[in-house]
């Protein structure tokens, strides 16, 4: 298959059932709700080593808040329902709460839900007070600025993770500004986050290692540098790869963005793009680059 | 098609019709309804004697005419809907656990007392005792809103424990007395020894009120709450001003003589 022309490998991207959140972030500026955001999205790049994959899904402007300041939303993943709860409270805890004239509400509309403001209430050491407001429970703790409101319960929903692209161009300026482009549309997607550094990895990762105890490794397959030494999956022409990763709060999300980004990436000295699987053997999810072509 | 009931008889005396309620008149057909006993003063009536009734039990009761002599319409309801065009006597919705009430006209005394869900609009004035313990009972309202349009008089929130009561004019004197928590929210002026032996809850009003010498000053401050519970009174159709929902509040603890963690927050501009 090719789109103009760049090939598209007649493969799959291999996703993997998680577990999402959506977590809107108010303060009285954009600036202190990006703040917040960045804060509680950093170090979630993969739940591999940061136990949690989380970006910035979008800004949202005040008459999309609860409480009609700026805000922010972004998207939690883990790979179960117990650890999501964990990893909320720690980060609201800890990046939210800690930022100045923020609230954390729920962002979600799902069935489960898992305590955050109400593990986080302790933390007023007896001063925090409950409300509720419309069969919702939001609570008050008393901070140096004022009050931290956050939401009792944050609902969470099955997810889907590790939806991917890989690109493959002829030099590394090349693949960047691809990737800058195909970033670029893919945010215009709802209900996704690109979890790595700018939404760009590229340190792809292949499961298992030489070493005992590492249960990933760098995809020397993709590695440009190993051409010469291993099973190299690199066509001829291409010098340097880079890999999107999508997690989105559906699968059609995250096949959505990943057209986006496909399409958006072919530009000339694109030599091919991919995706990364693992032989179907992982994954609840395979979502075919030839379904994305048209 | 819903049941109606138009008054043809006002009562000499109260009547006390806590059978008016969604439940108890669910699947009952305009005759089994008209057949439905109530306490007229010291004597015994029926529905019929009062109202003419019409429709099909639903789970959806409207009323129209003078209720104002009509005690406990909508006591002890779970769920379903009430809709009364006129006055209504006292008692309205007391102990009700959900579902909505919904008054075009003014309710008497004691409208909601001890309700622990479910909502009571009212969209002219209210009397005393709004979610309110009754005598010798130490918990008033447990959940639930009260939303009253017009102003309403002493005691809204005696002893309540939770939920919301939203008065869109003025309050009487007392206003969340013996309070244990929950939110009174009065856009109006309020009267004297607002949240007096409050141990926790909050009463925000948008006028300065006379307040208790065992109320602290502590901060003048922006609450998001509270944008939050304003935001939400738009929505009942209260008259919030856009200043009050971005402009800062002081707020006072108390009551000093109880555990002083309730507050009183008074919109400063």
């Amino acid at each position: 298959m090719k789109i103009k022309s760049t090939e598209i490998v007649d493969t799959y991207a291999e996703a993997f059932k998680m577990w999402g959140s959506r977590i809107v972030i108010t303060a009285a500026t954009k600036q202190w709700a990006d703040a917040a955001a960045r804060s509680m999205t950093g170090f979630a790049t993969s739940v591999i080593g940061c136990k949690c994959e989380a970006g910035i899904e979008r800004e949202l402007s005040t008459e999309e808040t609860p409480d009609r300041r700026p805000g922010v939303s972004v998207l939690l993943f883990t790979p179960d329902k117990d650890s999501l709860g964990k990893r909320l409270v720690e980060r609201v805890g800890q990046c939210v709460m800690t930022c100045p004239t923020t609230a954390c509400f729920n962002g979600l509309d799902a069935e489960d839900t898992v305590v955050v403001g109400g593990q986080l209430r302790y933390f007023g050491d007896g001063f925090q007070i409950s409300k509720k407001l419309n069969g919702r429970r939001l609570w008050r703790i008393p901070v140096m600025d004022g009050e931290f409101v956050v939401d009792e319960s944050f609902s969470i929903q099955p997810a889907v993770g590790g939806g991917n692209i890989l690109l493959l161009g002829k030099n590394l300026k090349t693949v960047l500004r691809a990737a800058k482009a195909a970033t670029k549309a893919m945010r215009e997607v709802e209900g996704i986050i690109l979890p790595f550094p700018d939404g760009v990895v590229r340190s792809g990762s292949k499961v298992g290692s030489k070493y005992k105890s590492l249960i990933a490794s760098t995809n020397d397959a993709y590695c440009p540098t190993l051409r010469g030494a291993t099973a190299s999956s690199i066509p001829e022409a291409a010098n340097s790869v880079l890999e999107i990763v999508i997690d989105g709060l559906d699968v059609d999300a995250v096949s959505k963005a990943m057209r986006a980004g496909l399409h958006a990436a072919v530009k000339p000295g694109i030599k091919q793009i991919t995706a990364g699987n693992y032989g179907g053997n992982l994954g609840q999810f395979k979502i075919n680059l030839k379904d994305l072509v048209d | 098609m819903s049941l109606q009931l138009n008054l043809h008889t006002l009562p000499e005396v109260p009547l006390e019709a806590e059978l008016l309620s969604p439940e108890s008149t669910n699947g009952l057909d305009a005759d089994a309804v008209a057949a439905i006993n109530v306490q007229h003063g010291n004597e015994k009536a029926e529905v019929g004697d009062f109202f003419k009734v019409s429709g099909q039990g639903n789970g959806e009761l409207q009323l129209e005419g003078d209720l104002s002599r009509i005690k406990y319409i909508g006591a002890a309801m779970q769920s379903g809907t009430v809709r009364i065009e006129g006055n209504v006597g006292a008692h309205l919705g007391a102990a009700m656990s959900g579902g909505e009430i919904h008054v075009h006209g003014n309710a008497a005394d004691w409208v909601g007392p001890e309700m622990t869900g479910g909502r009571i609009t009212v969209s002219g004035d209210a009397g005393h005792m709004v979610g309110s313990a009754y005598r010798g009972s130490t918990v008033g309202m447990q959940g639930g809103e009260i939303i009253i349009h017009g102003n309403a008089r002493n005691e809204i929130g005696h002893a309540m424990r939770n939920g919301m009561i939203m008065i869109g004019g003025n309050c009487g004197d007392f206003a969340g007395v013996n309070m244990n928590a929950g939110t009174i929210l009065v856009l109006g002026e309020p009267g004297i020894r607002a949240g007096a032996g409050m141990k926790r809850g909050s009463i925000v009003t948008m006028q300065q009120p006379e307040l208790l010498p065992t109320f602290s000053y502590s901060c003048l401050y922006q609450p998001t709450f509270m944008r939050l519970f304003l935001q939400y009174a738009v929505t009942r159709g209260l008259p919030v001003q856009e200043e009050q929902l971005e402009g800062e509040y002081q707020r006072w603890c108390g009551d000093a003589v109880e555990l002083n963690r309730g507050e009183i927050l008074i919109f400063a501009g």
